[in-house]
């Protein structure tokens, strides 16, 4: 041993503890929803398309569907808008969209652009109630069973490889089998 | 003094000198830290009294109030388990919002929590790492069979 | 057309990077001449295309060409043109294709800076820079690739971080990053040497303009930082001890000491491991700041991308970096042999205690930084560590430092006592003790223990570094710019130590409430509220408070403080009002509307505040001086003639 090597031996215990340090750092991913397994929020809000009506969470009741947070500032709501017109398609659950901290004409316009995946919006212009459902950024989404249970939340872009794995087993079979 | 000699009162020199300050430099670390703490551990009385800490978790919606005009705001931090009343005087940061991931700095007054620094992260998407830490942690606890 | 330009010169970038790291390596170690001889075109061809990729980027955000996904994420067609370009180094994956250009520029400069060294000595330098700039390509376009288009492109961009829209801001990551950078030229010249197996005084005279110049743009880097937390962040201080200003301020204080090390090796050959060894750790510290910041390992204020996969990645980078780095120097060190030794009273061991002080200090800041870290990876709770361990240990070294720079500047080489300049020390610090306790008790009439002390240490250490200078100048001896720069840096940390002392010894701070036409008094100030109008921007609306000035009853001036809302991230930022008045900084900010007619608003009265960014910028000036001293040039074209000329009879160790 001479002192030379010391400076080495420091680094590799430094090393060990920054590989700990990411393996403990939290993930984007990772991060539960305090909702999962209680009630979702309840809320009234207009519907994007028609200024006029009000769309109220309650009228889900009895139903499952799928609650998607997106706003057309987000490049990742973007990235999914295809695999969200996918799951359209399929028909196995209806999409609620929460248009979250947008300007109406806007996020009009992209629905025109690229397709409406969603059943209804609903227009969270100044993001309350994405706070309510405790949304950390777009997007997310959140599967709700009939009785106003949120069963599962996804972080970040959704995928229809994502979809197959993990909302469709979580829904009822005679569901899930409409694809 | 030989030259050998003067290496090695030079050499001594340096070890004390550096001895000393790395024990200060400890001292000064274990009086300065604080620790963080959520409210399901300040509920349960896992601080100790008078001490020093860093409280966080999520703003209560609809629990910031103030007296009209009146430097001094009260609201409730929560990890949706537990919730701790917070009294806080002077300027709160741009990001503090209901709602939101917050820190504080302060002591425990009685059942109140009183701060004396609010924080809140300077980036809306992301919650405080101890914060989101902290909800995960409470989350796990009360995770139902059926639930993810 | 233009991204996937981009995208495909980044990519070639990096095969010309590792061309240039395996000729520059391989090339000397195998005797193959011709090989080493292919590391000029590699060099140039990487930064060719390095540029173009950057004129890439700049370009599709000018044009807002929002089909690539980091643009739409950064920018906003409402964004003008300065902050359109500046958003290109706005976040993580723009940030690190700076990293690359600028290492580029540096590459760029000591190639053309080395062509007159040993073939073999700059072929290895050159190497070792490939080796790090491959690094960087291959995670730029592994895991952090800007021009990745997005499908289908967005109608409009996402906006710059709002708190990023700010002059200083906008320049600042350049020049930090150029000072980060400028320490992987030190790196690859330490590396180089440790390959070679042989360093000597000549090594070190090439070495310190480079690490000079380096040093210098991370002083200014780190002032701007500074400088726009005072006024941007709303909360009027100017350092926070926070995990991102560590991870600057932690290579500067080992770059700091480099600097001091080369000066002893350049002239007396000795420190020579020791020199080698802070080169290396000067670089890893800006490796780690990297790590540290891009990997969501700390999370702080300032961190804007965590992504634990980059952490993994930059981690395995450290390891083959570093852990290189320090295992040649395990292997080659030991070969190294200083021949000369010094005597105790001598500015060799002057320096010593400096280098020994600077790495305490380094040390402390390091172990405060990291405890969260190493308390949360063991399990032991979840910690903080903020100012009130940061000030006392840091000031432990650095008071010592401070009081021995006088001391140490007036200590000749080798020699064993003070001799004739015993006078003049005492004569500068009586002096110094008297402007010292003057500027304490009488212009400011109170303060703190430590107060005259360190005001006292500040206004010695000016009058020290002037005494050298003018005596010069009096037996009509040559001053060269080693000598000039050494003493202008050392005037602006005596400017610095002054400016801190006042600021925390004499800050005053108040938040208030106050309605329209209520007043506010604070010290010899005082404040009328005039009410609040609002206001439109470019990408913004908000509020303006009006608040009127005076001092000792005379009316000073009115200032407009601000509160804005960003429209596209809906963001709020504090636009503080800021004045200068009779030295000290008025420091206005709105806070909140608190109902009942009334505005909480803080004012702060700092005191010589502004001095601190002079003192580290006139310390900026200093290094740049001394980086063009006429030695380093004549050391560069001595190398070329067969036999090394001993050292020019020069005193000064800027």
């Amino acid at each position: 041993m001479n002192r030379f090597i010391l400076p080495l031996g420091i680094f590799a215990l430094l090393a060990i503890v920054l590989a700990i340090g990411i393996k403990h750092s939290p993930e984007k991913g990772t991060i539960p929803s305090p909702l999962i397994g209680k009630a979702a929020p309840q809320f009234t809000l207009p519907v994007l398309t028609d200024t006029n009506r009000t769309f109220r969470s309650a009228d889900l009741k009895g139903r499952w569907y799928v609650f998607n947070v997106w706003g057309t500032w987000c490049g990742g709501c973007r990235e999914e808008h295809s695999a969200l017109l996918e799951i359209r398609k399929t028909a196995q659950v209806p999409l609620i969209g929460l248009d979250w901290k947008d300007e109406d004409p806007q996020a009009l316009q992209w629905l025109s652009e690229l397709g409406n995946p969603y059943e209804v919006v609903a227009a969270d212009r100044e993001g309350r109630i994405a706070i309510e459902w405790g949304v950390y950024g777009a997007p997310e989404t959140f599967l709700v069973d009939p009785q106003g249970i949120v069963v599962y939340k996804y972080i970040g872009p959704l995928t229809l490889e994502a979809w197959q794995t993990q909302f469709v087993p979580r829904l009822p079979p005679q569901q899930a089998a409409k694809s | 003094m030989t030259p050998r000699r003067k290496r090695l009162v030079l050499v001594l020199g340096i070890i004390a000198g550096v001895s000393v300050a790395g024990a200060l430099a400890l001292s000064a670390f274990r009086q300065n830290v604080t620790f963080f703490f959520d409210p399901t551990q300040v509920t349960s009385g896992a601080v100790a009294t008078g001490e020093r800490f860093r409280l966080g978790g999520m703003v209560t919606k609809g629990s910031v109030q103030r007296a009209p005009g009146s430097l001094e705001v009260h609201f409730v931090v929560t990890d949706f388990k537990h919730d701790v009343p917070v009294s806080y005087t002077g300027v709160l940061p741009d990001l503090f919002r209901e709602g939101q991931g917050v820190v504080a700095h302060g002591k425990m007054s009685g059942t109140t929590f009183v701060a004396d620094e609010v924080l809140a992260k300077h980036d809306e998407k992301y919650m405080p790492p101890e914060v989101a830490k902290s909800l995960k942690k409470r989350q796990a606890e009360s995770a139902t069979p059926g639930g993810a | 057309m233009l991204p996937e330009l981009g995208h495909f010169a980044l990519i070639l970038a990096m095969l010309l990077a590792a061309l240039q790291a395996f000729f520059g390596i391989a090339g000397p170690a195998l005797g193959r001449d011709r090989w080493t001889a292919a590391v000029t075109p590699a060099v140039a061809g990487q930064f060719v295309m390095v540029s173009t990729a950057v004129a890439c980027l700049i370009a599709s955000f000018v044009a807002n060409d929002f089909s690539v996904t980091y643009i739409a994420e950064n920018s906003n067609s409402a964004l003008p043109i300065f902050y359109r370009v500046t958003a290109m180094w706005g976040a993580h994956e723009g940030s690190l294709l700076l990293w690359i250009f600028l290492l580029g520029c540096w590459t760029v400069a000591v190639t053309i800076g080395v062509s007159r060294l040993p073939t073999r000595f700059a072929a290895r330098v050159l190497g070792v820079l490939g080796l790090v700039s491959f690094g960087f390509l291959l995670f730029t376009l592994a895991t952090s690739n800007p021009f990745l288009r997005l499908d289908p492109p967005a109608p409009d961009g996402r906006d710059l971080n709002p708190i990023l829209q700010d002059p200083a801001l906008a320049i600042h990551p350049p020049i930090l990053y150029t000072g980060y950078v400028g320490f992987a030229v030190a790196f690859a010249f330490a590396c180089a040497a440790m390959l070679e197996g042989r360093m000597d005084q000549m090594w070190a005279r090439w070495t310190r303009p480079w690490t000079t110049s380096a040093w210098a743009f991370l002083s200014i880097g780190i002032a701007l930082g500074s400088w726009w937390a005072y006024y941007e962040l709303g909360w009027g201080g100017y350092w926070f001890w926070d995990p991102v200003e560590n991870a600057s301020f932690m290579p500067w204080l080992v770059g700091t000491a480099l600097i001091h090390s080369l000066a002893v090796t350049d002239k007396r050959g000795l420190f020579k491991s020791w020199t080698l060894l802070l080169a290396v750790l000067a670089f890893s510290l800006s490796l780690l700041g990297t790590f540290l910041v891009r990997s969501g390992v700390l999370v702080s204020v300032h961190s804007f991308a965590a992504d634990p996969t980059r952490g993994i990645f930059i981690l395995a980078f450290l390891i083959v970096m570093i852990g290189g780095a320090l295992t040649l120097y395990a292997w080659r060190a030991p070969l190294l042999k200083s021949q000369a030794g010094f005597e105790l009273v001598s500015r060799e061991s002057f320096l010593l205690f400096n280098n020994i002080l600077l790495v305490i200090g380094a040390a402390t800041v390091f172990g405060g930084t990291m405890a969260p870290l190493i308390s949360d990876a063991l399990g032991l709770g979840t910690l903080s560590v903020g100012t009130p361990y940061f000030n006392p240990t840091f000031m432990l070294s650095m008071l010592p430092l401070l009081a021995l720079l006088s001391l140490g500047i007036h200590a000749n080489w080798k020699r064993g006592h003070l001799g004739a300049a015993q006078r003049t020390i005492l004569t500068t610090l009586v002096i110094a003790a008297i402007a010292g306790v003057i500027l304490v008790f009488g212009v400011y009439s109170h303060g703190k223990v430590l107060s005259p002390v360190a005001a006292t240490l500040g206004a010695w250490i000016i009058l020290s570094s002037l005494v050298d200078p003018i005596d010069r100048i009096r037996r009509k001896l040559s001053l060269p710019r080693s000598v000039i720069g050494m003493s202008v840096a050392h005037i602006g940390l005596g400017i610095f130590v002054l400016s801190v002392t006042t600021v925390e010894s004499f800050t005053l701070e108040r938040d208030v409430a106050l309605g329209q036409g209520e007043r506010a008094v604070v010290g010899n100030y005082e404040f009328r509220f005039a009410g609040v109008k609002p206001i439109e921007g470019p990408n913004y609306n908000g509020v303006e408070g009006t608040v009127v000035v005076t001092r000792h009853g005379v009316p000073t001036s009115v200032v407009y403080p601000q509160k804005r809302q960003y429209w596209v991230q809906r963001q709020v930022t504090t636009e503080a009002a800021i004045e200068m008045h009779h030295g000290s900084n008025v420091f206005v900010a709105l806070g909140d509307e608190l109902g009942a007619g009334k505005w909480s608003v803080r004012f702060q009265i700092r005191p010589l505040v502004n001095f601190l960014w002079l003192g580290a910028f006139i310390m900026a000036v200093g290094g740049a001086i001394a980086a063009t001293d006429r030695r380093y040039r004549t050391a560069r074209q001595a190398a070329a003639a067969p036999v090394a000329t001993p050292g020019v009879a020069e005193e000064g160790a800027g």
